[in-house]
């Protein structure tokens, strides 16, 4: 039988698991263990990264045995769009304000999903800004410039 | 009569004007996202929590609990229409629901949901006015052993309890208590996990973990395998049961509103789990189980008012012991915080109004929610109609301003990013989120009580044993796993869950 390793569920769940515990208990090695009448800042972070290096290793030669399948697509395309387009909203919120942060917001993460009508898209961005400036900005008064350097 | 004292000043602060408002708002609001598959309550009030910083403690909390009982109530319109569950709990819903909504029966199904969460809420209310105080009083005397052991019991239970793998929950668990890890810790001020990053140094915010996890993971996976969503077509005709179906539910009803206060106080447990086992419960009490996926009105009855049920009892803890059983209650627990108010068992007699004022508020949104849901049924089934591709732009506008609006800087903005792709691949994995998220809220609390406890009995571990109220909880936890790892409950649970 040819294991293919590449979409075993258990083993990446128990390389994961285990190498987060393995990554913690790296960077906790320089803080203080203590002792159990005081336990120090390194206690926890490195007794939670052992149980999570253990859990894994179960974990992972469960998944070498019973070989279950990830199930599903991987949306590589939403799985890159949307997050960018989160950290594309907090860059212009520093750099031209609420508004151009806002429609960029919008029309990226419309962009991540399988259909892309251009109109419709705007009609939606100009629906939530409009809401979202009365709302947020009007309403709570929160203390955004609507455009760098306008208002 | 203390209690009938107690809940007569509670109706005078829920009745103000404003109260009554954002009770309202909230009930609204909650079944909006309830009806809406793809946004749950967790994101919404963590979307929302900066709008409540600008009125009163008690009329925040009012609001942030109505939208989380109220999207109970939305979630079950969505499984008995579409036979999509608009939130998790409605899962069970679905069976019948949506073969007694295809048999013509939608307004019966809709009616008995309602009025069984109704009988729900208020069986909780009432539970919560007798049974508070005097757990409030207990609690005073707990010492940071107990509150350890207890808080080692929730994370046990949500782990062995929720959906899927039991040894991958444990460690998710594990996941979520380093991650509550990360920042200065409180003891010695050393900075952990920071990468010396200052905006690290106050840890990670909860909401920007759970906006990342629930509302940016999900939509993430949502895009990768789209949902097929028939909309009922028929018009909702008929709303009210007939005698038949009120005799067939009352029974259901009742035991699913007790089984739901059970697993309610259990920390830890979903509303799904409630309403799973009321499903489970009926179908074995019936004389006939093989009506049950063909339009059994008990398979509606009893899991809606379990949900509710559990939805409401989860504030017990909440509200006497200051811990959090769900994330969705460790939001509220923050929301209190920010207003200054400290949590935990003194919150009755220092704030005896948002308390009291709370729970009738609680009732009183049930209230509203029987007689909101009913006629509006028509403008929650069109909202269906609004596709995803525009509803997700809608909901990534409102997480980002939210997220930003917290500390009014990007930095949480590139985290929860992160937090999204993370959140995502653990979905991918088949990570269960909840105990993680629930490891992360309790971390900070469970190593200060481990310390102190440990210091107190001078480095003594046995003190968790020795301790008659803390050993009792250590005694449940193992008794909850040796009876989960049981090979007979096994079965049955991976029955439930497949």
């Amino acid at each position: 039988m040819k294991l293919d390793l590449s979409s075993n569920k258990d083993f990446w769940a128990g390389i994961m698991f285990a190498g987060t515990g393995a990554g913690a208990m790296f960077v906790a090695r320089n803080y203080p263990f203590g002792t159990s009448l005081h336990m120090g800042p390194g206690y926890f972070p490195m007794v939670l990264g052992g149980i999570l290096i253990a859990f894994g290793i179960y974990v992972m030669l469960r998944g070498l045995r019973k070989n279950e399948k990830i199930q599903g697509n991987w949306s590589i395309r939403a799985l890159v769009i949307l997050p960018l387009s989160i950290v594309i909203f907090g860059v212009l919120m520093e750099l031209a304000g609420f508004i151009p942060a806002l429609a960029a917001l919008v029309f990226i993460s419309a962009a991540s999903g399988r259909e892309f009508r251009f109109v419709e898209v705007l009609l939606l961005t100009l629906f939530l800004g409009a809401l979202s400036v009365a709302l947020f900005i009007w309403g709570l008064g929160l203390p955004y410039p609507l455009i760098k350097g306008l208002a | 009569m203390e209690i009938f004292h107690n809940l007569v000043f509670g109706f005078s602060v829920a009745f103000t004007l404003q109260n009554i408002f954002y009770c309202f708002l909230g009930c609204l609001l909650g079944t909006l996202i309830g009806v809406l598959p793809g946004i749950g309550p967790l994101a919404t009030i963590a979307m929302l929590m900066p709008i409540t910083f600008n009125v009163s403690p008690t009329a925040a909390l009012i609001m942030l609990a109505g939208i989380y009982y109220g999207a109970q109530y939305g979630g079950s319109t969505t499984a008995i229409l579409v036979n999509l569950p608009g939130e998790t709990s409605a899962v069970v819903t679905c069976m019948d629901g949506y073969q007694m909504a295809r048999q013509g029966r939608a307004g019966a199904a809709l009616a008995i949901a309602a009025l069984g969460s109704f009988f729900a809420g208020t069986f909780c209310t009432l539970l919560i006015a007798m049974f508070g105080p005097p757990i409030a009083v207990i609690a005073l005397k707990f010492g940071p052993a107990e509150y350890f052991s207890l808080m080692l019991m929730g994370l046990v239970t949500a782990a062995v309890l929720a959906h899927g793998d039991m040894v991958k929950s444990l460690a998710m668990v594990a996941m979520g208590l380093l991650l509550g890890c990360v920042g200065s810790d409180v003891d010695s001020g050393v900075k952990r996990f920071t990468f010396n990053i200052i905006e690290m140094a106050d840890g990670i915010g909860f909401v920007v973990l759970a906006v990342g996890i629930f509302a940016l993971g999900e939509i993430i996976g949502n895009l990768g395998d789209p949902e097929e969503r028939t909309v009922f077509t028929s018009r909702v005709t008929k709303l009210f049961p007939t005698k038949e179906d009120l005799k067939r539910s009352l029974g259901p009803i009742v035991r699913g509103t007790l089984l739901g206060s059970f697993f309610g106080v259990l920390p830890g447990t979903g509303p799904a789990i409630a309403s799973f086992s009321s499903y489970m419960v009926e179908k074995k009490m019936s004389k006939d189980p093989s009506r049950f996926g063909h339009g059994a009105i008990e398979g509606v009855a009893g899991p809606e008012s379990a949900n509710n049920a559990d939805a409401q009892c989860k504030f017990i803890p909440m509200l006497t012991l200051g811990i959090p059983a769900s994330g969705v209650m460790a939001l509220m627990l923050g929301a209190l915080t920010i207003h200054g108010i400290t949590p935990g068992p003194q919150v009755m007699t220092k704030n005896p109004d948002l308390f009291w004022g709370l729970i009738v508020s609680m009732w009183i949104g049930n209230l509203m929610l029987v007689l909101l849901n009913l006629p509006l049924i028509g403008l929650w089934v069109s909202l269906l109609k609004v596709p995803y591709r525009l509803l997700f732009p809608a909901i990534m506008v409102f997480s980002s301003i939210g997220i930003y609006s917290l500390n009014n800087s990007p930095f949480e903005l590139y985290l929860t990013a992160i937090f999204g792709l993370i959140g995502f691949v653990w979905m991918k994995l088949e990570c269960s989120l909840a105990p993680m998220l629930l490891g992360f809220v309790l971390g900070p609390m469970m190593e200060e009580s481990l310390r102190r406890a440990l210091l107190i009995s001078r480095g003594d571990p046995l003190v968790f044993f020795k301790r008659p109220i803390s050993l009792a909880f250590l005694i449940a936890t193992v008794v909850i796993i040796i009876v989960m790892v049981a090979p007979a409950v096994r079965k049955r649970r991976s029955d439930i869950t497949d």
